[in-house]
């Protein structure tokens, strides 16, 4: 079963904001609405993994947009052929893919536009859309079999 | 490069030129071009001294204002020192992205040619584009003429790029009445106004790639709020800098700028509140009244954002009646201008009689006679000691007279 909360939640930051505990005063917010995206210096990350990367509290990989989503996309593992679409195509890099193998969704990111699930090519489909309440296990039990082509 | 800028030391410049040769002087990395009259001759001349070698900077050509200022946003996030000009129309396209460069603190300088706004379609000068921007967090100045012009658009630079500051700065120029208008100009030279403004020192430009940063994020109810208030305070808090790089230029030039100007203030009784070149005009009409023996004064905001709320209560306290000129039609409402005189001045023990005209729309003729006119108004008021006439008035239309907001006369 593919670990779905595998993203880097540590060094999000946001067990330090959780609850509206220490969050900074507007006389600390960077002027500009700028956002420093990484801690320190930052000239070798384009190398580093996500979750290897100290991103900054500011950046918004810490900051969840999940509440916008009314749908969200299961990722089925054992249908996957691993073929990268839905990772190229996710406008909001929501899939999570190491070493070319999916691994889930970032569901902290994803804003539930269904892109993913329009472009995944197998049968049936690897990804599929679910109410914002179901249960993983559960949605992973109703998949659907594998649809005969129709002769003409 | 081309041979140096000649310049004498008087020329005799309108002021679109005058505002062109301070970008020049300046030397501004980068400026966005879209044509519109009568701000047209800036970016125009400006492309023609890149053109011609006397300054090495880029022309960006873009398909609308909203562009032109996209693009200065984006030029300047990257760590250029940049302008560009703007008038009526084209300045209500941009005013979407006005709000973009001062929420991300930018120091873009922003020449506006003031100029009507449609319809009916006008290209004539009126305030009306200035008001659309009152609060798009940009520090705004006000010129009086040609010199100013210049003047102020180099201190918009020093003040805007100050790292206390990272603002926007517009320098307002009535259309026509200065942009075209050919008069003396005292310049300084390349060398004296290039280290005056200094080279640009940018904080978090995106071509800093050991420190990535995203400008403009997306905050929704989290963070919005806290960064207004920033934006706000700084704006706010721009006052000391202003005011040190005013007398920093008197040094330079020996032409003193004040955040308010006042003329014939000490001991007036009746005074009049305006902006642009009417200042000039209610100048000459104040002193006309006091030939006749009554004791007129012109009160002009220079730096109108941020509004030097203290600095009109202190100028306009001692005064009997306040009329405050807006060249905008206000739409339903009392005129902007009147409205935050009439906010500095309800707090003051005094409480001067205060009342607002309209004038001059479209680029309606605003003469002496006028101002005149308006300060007998004032002069009534003041003997009485009650406001005489409707609270607003249209001043030089056309047909019977219009006014509104009438009080209860003793
Ligand atoms: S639903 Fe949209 S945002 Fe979410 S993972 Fe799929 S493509 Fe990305
Ligand atoms: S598009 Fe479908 S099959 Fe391809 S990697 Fe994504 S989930 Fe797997």
């Amino acid at each position: 079963m593919q670990d779905l909360n595998l993203c880097a939640t540590e060094k999000r930051g946001l067990h330090k904001l959780e609850a509206g505990k220490n969050l900074i005063g507007w006389d600390e917010v960077v002027q500009g609405s700028v956002l420093t995206s990484f801690e320190g210096d930052a000239s070798s990350v384009a190398h580093l993994k996500q979750e290897e990367r100290d991103y900054s509290h500011f950046n918004s990989y810490t900051a969840t947009v999940a509440s916008w989503r009314v749908k969200k996309p299961v990722f089925n593992i054992d249908v996957c052929i691993d073929c990268q679409n839905c990772w190229v195509w996710c406008p909001d890099s929501s899939i999570i893919s190491r070493d070319k193998q999916m691994l889930g969704i970032d569901y902290d990111h994803c804003k539930g536009c269904e892109v993913c699930v329009e472009v995944c090519p197998t049968n049936p489909k690897s990804l599929l859309m679910f109410s914002e309440q179901e249960d993983l296990e559960n949605a992973l039990s109703q998949w659907p079999e594998k649809k005969k082509k129709e002769k003409k | 490069m081309a041979e140096k800028f000649d310049l004498q030391e008087r020329e005799v410049w309108d002021g679109n030129y005058a505002a062109s040769q301070a970008m020049r002087q300046a030397k501004v990395d980068v400026m966005a071009a879209y044509p519109i009259t009568p701000s047209t001759p800036i970016v125009e001349n400006y492309g023609a001294y890149v053109a011609n070698g006397y300054i090495d900077g880029e022309f960006v050509m873009v398909e609308s204002e909203h562009a032109a200022m996209s693009a200065c946003v984006g030029a300047s996030a990257a760590g250029g020192r940049v302008a560009t000009a703007t008038s009526s129309q084209g300045f209500a396209l941009m005013v979407e992205v006005l709000y973009q460069a001062s929420g991300m603190r930018l120091p873009i300088v922003l020449n506006v040619v003031n100029r009507a706004l449609a319809s009916p379609l006008n290209v004539r000068g009126d305030h009306a584009d200035m008001y659309l921007g009152l609060d798009a967090g940009w520090i705004q100045f006000g010129a009086f003429n040609a010199q100013e012009a210049y003047d102020l658009a180099l201190c918009a630079f020093k003040i805007g790029e100050n790292h206390d500051v990272r603002l926007p700065v517009m320098v307002h120029q009535d259309g026509f009445i200065t942009s075209h208008t050919a008069q003396n100009v005292y310049p300084l030279t390349d060398k004296v106004a290039y280290s005056f403004v200094g080279d640009i020192d940018p904080v978090d430009d995106m071509l800093d790639f050991s420190r990535p940063v995203t400008y403009g994020a997306q905050t929704e109810e989290d963070w919005h709020f806290e960064h207004k208030a920033k934006q706000h305070k700084a704006i706010i808090d721009s006052v000391p800098v202003i005011e040190e790089v005013f007398s920093e230029f008197e040094k330079i030039s020996g032409r003193k700028y004040k955040r308010v100007e006042s003329y014939m203030m000490e001991d007036a009784e009746v005074a009049i509140v305006a902006l642009g070149t009417t200042v000039e005009t209610s100048r000459v009409a104040a002193m006309k009244m006091r030939e006749q023996g009554i004791k007129a004064g012109v009160v002009a905001p220079r730096v109108f954002r941020p509004f030097p709320f203290n600095l009109i209560r202190e100028a306009l306290e001692n005064v009997k009646s306040v009329a405050v000129l807006d060249r905008s039609s206000p739409g339903g409402a009392m005129g902007a201008l009147f409205n935050e005189i009439s906010a500095a001045l309800y707090t003051t023990p005094k409480r001067p009689l205060v009342t607002n005209y309209i004038y001059g729309l479209g680029g309606r003729d605003f003469a002496v006679q006028d101002a005149i006119d308006i300060y007998h108004d004032q002069k009534a008021n003041a003997d009485v000691g009650h406001i005489t006439t409707d609270i607003q008035q249209f001043s030089g239309l056309r047909g019977p007279k219009l006014g509104f907001f009438q009080t209860k006369r003793s």
